[in-house]
């Protein structure tokens, strides 16, 4: 475990002494303020013109605007968690910056856990720190807080880290570029998933569901990410729940009980592949 | 004591054959040369010695253990031909971080006296993206020396080194061996290679086509007669017949202004090696 940790913190370090994570924080300061702007905007205009009779105005525009802001966040820490390992192994390897390191009496497995928990580790509290930032910056603006505050965050972070792994057992078998693509191509799949799910909800079709069930069954950072999101208004009730549902970022989808145990299996399946690969791969 | 020994050993890369049944053994203490041309092998023999690769048939040892366990590992140095450290470590994190992965105990002293050996000592707190491709290079030989290697592999040392680097790793090469520090280094600068080398060993399309010491593979190629008349080569004449040569040239009337034994120099017995392929 020593070795392991040793790794992590060298990753941790490169994470942050890498451009990427300037450029990611400089992004996030700017997606914060604008961010700011918009929500204090949003409440003090919709303040005169809303509600439609039964709708709890506070808890829909602040509950969208968290959700988009879940969204943002999450897709920034997917940025994050993909340019921290996208050449992890393959991508070092033909840098020649891995073949020192793996020559020394480290496990390949130790290794990559190390590189795992080092960028893990960078994402999920990047993605925490971001959303409990516009977590406060919704309440100050509007006065309206999310029914429960730890569980999404918890859940967005759990999606990032799904993405790290992802993008380390890419990094196994691609090339940095073609992990990159990959990685966001599959992230791309799980986004399409949960807006087919929004789509077929809308027009009542249960294909639609189905397909943007399995895909985020296939895909648990999409279905962290609807979990995480319908516990922002989870005891919403009426009319507010169902102009929630209708919104582009509202509603999500519960996942139930299962999933972290689904998750957590997927994670290990996802780095268990990974380090098997490794192990097979000529450096 | 037997540092690194290969039988049989076997590679393949799909339909292509790396290696083909290379048989080599190495002392303790003892710095053998391995030549051959570009594809020939040689780096895939080191990155199995090395662990970085598997074999796909035959044995390697390494100081008693099959190569790339741990236990192997634990011995080994490396110095691969390409390479890189993190730009934005300095030198002195560099070895730290290969310390820590090492195990090695010897802590900032043993950081200082790597330095000092290749000559950095200037340089310990200078980041990697502000070294020359020499500093780099010398730093990696450093690198490969943390936690007092038994066996060390160099591929290509110098090839981003000048004359005077060059002369500095040679230097190193040097002490290990008298720290009894068993060394293969790959190189395709045989002048390198015959100034200390022990042994040398030619691969050849994976298969060692010949191995000795410098000494025994070099052959003589004459002798060479400086007369009146000019420079002469007397092919096939050994040492021994200098007397005789020198006693005819005279009952000739040609006064002899030098005479020179003549034999060939690890150039020459790697070009007869590998033949078209150089």
């Amino acid at each position: 475990m020593t070795d392991a940790l040793t790794i992590a913190a060298y990753a941790l370090r490169e994470s942050l002494r890498r451009r990427v994570f300037v450029v990611v924080a400089l992004l996030t300061i700017a997606f914060l303020v604008l961010y700011r702007v918009g929500a204090g905007k949003a409440f003090e205009e919709t303040e005169n013109a809303f509600p439609p009779v039964g709708v709890e105005p506070d808890e829909f525009i602040g509950s969208t605007l968290l959700g988009m802001a879940m969204f943002a966040t999450l897709f920034l820490g997917t940025v994050l968690a993909v340019f921290l390992t996208l050449g992890a192994v393959r991508g070092d390897a033909e840098r020649g910056l891995l073949q020192p390191l793996v020559v020394r009496p480290v496990g390949r497995t130790t290794f990559l856990l190390g590189r795992f928990l080092g960028a893990a580790a960078v994402c999920a509290v990047y993605v925490a720190l971001v959303y409990a930032t516009a977590v406060v910056l919704t309440g100050e603006a509007g006065g309206w807080w999310p029914d429960r505050l730890v569980a999404p965050a918890a859940e967005l972070a759990g999606a990032v880290v799904l993405l790290v792994a992802i993008s380390l057992l890419g990094s196994v078998f691609l090339s940095a570029t073609t992990n990159g693509i990959a990685v966001f191509m599959l992230f791309g799949a799980g986004l399409v998933g949960g807006l087919l799910g929004q789509i077929g909800e809308a027009i009542d079709s249960k294909t639609l569901l189905t397909v943007s069930e399995r895909t985020s069954w296939a895909l648990p950072f999409e279905a962290l990410y609807q979990d995480g999101l319908q516990r922002l208004t989870l005891d919403a009730r009426g009319l507010t729940r169902f102009a929630v549902e209708l919104g582009p970022f509202g509603g999500g989808q519960s996942y139930g009980a299962w999933l972290p145990v689904w998750s957590i299996g997927y994670l290990a399946v996802v780095l268990g592949l990974a380090a098997w690969g490794f192990a097979c791969r000529d450096l | 004591m037997t540092a690194f020994a290969v039988t049989g050993l076997e590679k393949r890369y799909g339909s292509i054959a790396a290696l083909r049944g290379v048989d080599l053994e190495l002392a303790e203490g003892e710095l053998l040369g391995l030549l051959g041309p570009n594809g020939a092998g040689k780096s895939t023999l080191v990155k199995i010695g090395c662990g970085l690769v598997r074999q796909s048939g035959g044995h390697a040892v390494v100081c008693g253990a099959a190569a790339g366990s741990r236990a192997a590992r634990s011995s080994v140095g490396y110095l691969a031909e390409l390479f890189r450290f993190p730009g934005w470590c300095t030198a002195d994190e560099v070895l730290s971080l290969h310390q820590r992965l090492a195990r090695s105990s010897g802590g900032e002293r043993e950081r200082g006296d790597l330095l000092e050996l290749v000559g950095l000592s200037d340089a310990r707190r200078r980041k990697v993206e502000a070294m020359s491709k020499g500093m780099q290079q010398r730093l990696g030989i450093a690198q490969a020396l943390v936690g007092a290697p038994r066996l060390l592999f160099l591929d290509e040392p110098t090839s981003a080194l000048d004359p005077a680097g060059r002369r500095t790793v040679r230097g190193i090469l040097e002490e290990l061996r008298a720290r009894n520090i068993a060394v293969l280094l790959n190189s395709h600068l045989l002048s390198e290679v015959e100034l200390v080398c022990d042994r040398v060993a030619i691969l050849l399309d994976g298969s060692v086509v010949a191995s000795g010491r410098p000494e025994e593979l070099m052959r003589p190629r004459g002798v060479e007669i400086e007369t009146s008349a000019g420079v002469r080569v007397v092919e096939g004449a050994l040492r021994e017949d200098v007397p005789r040569l020198v006693a005819e040239a005279g009952a000739a009337g040609e006064p002899i202004y030098g005479i020179r034994v003549l034999r060939s120099t690890l150039e020459d017995v790697y070009l007869d090696a590998v033949g078209d392929e150089a």
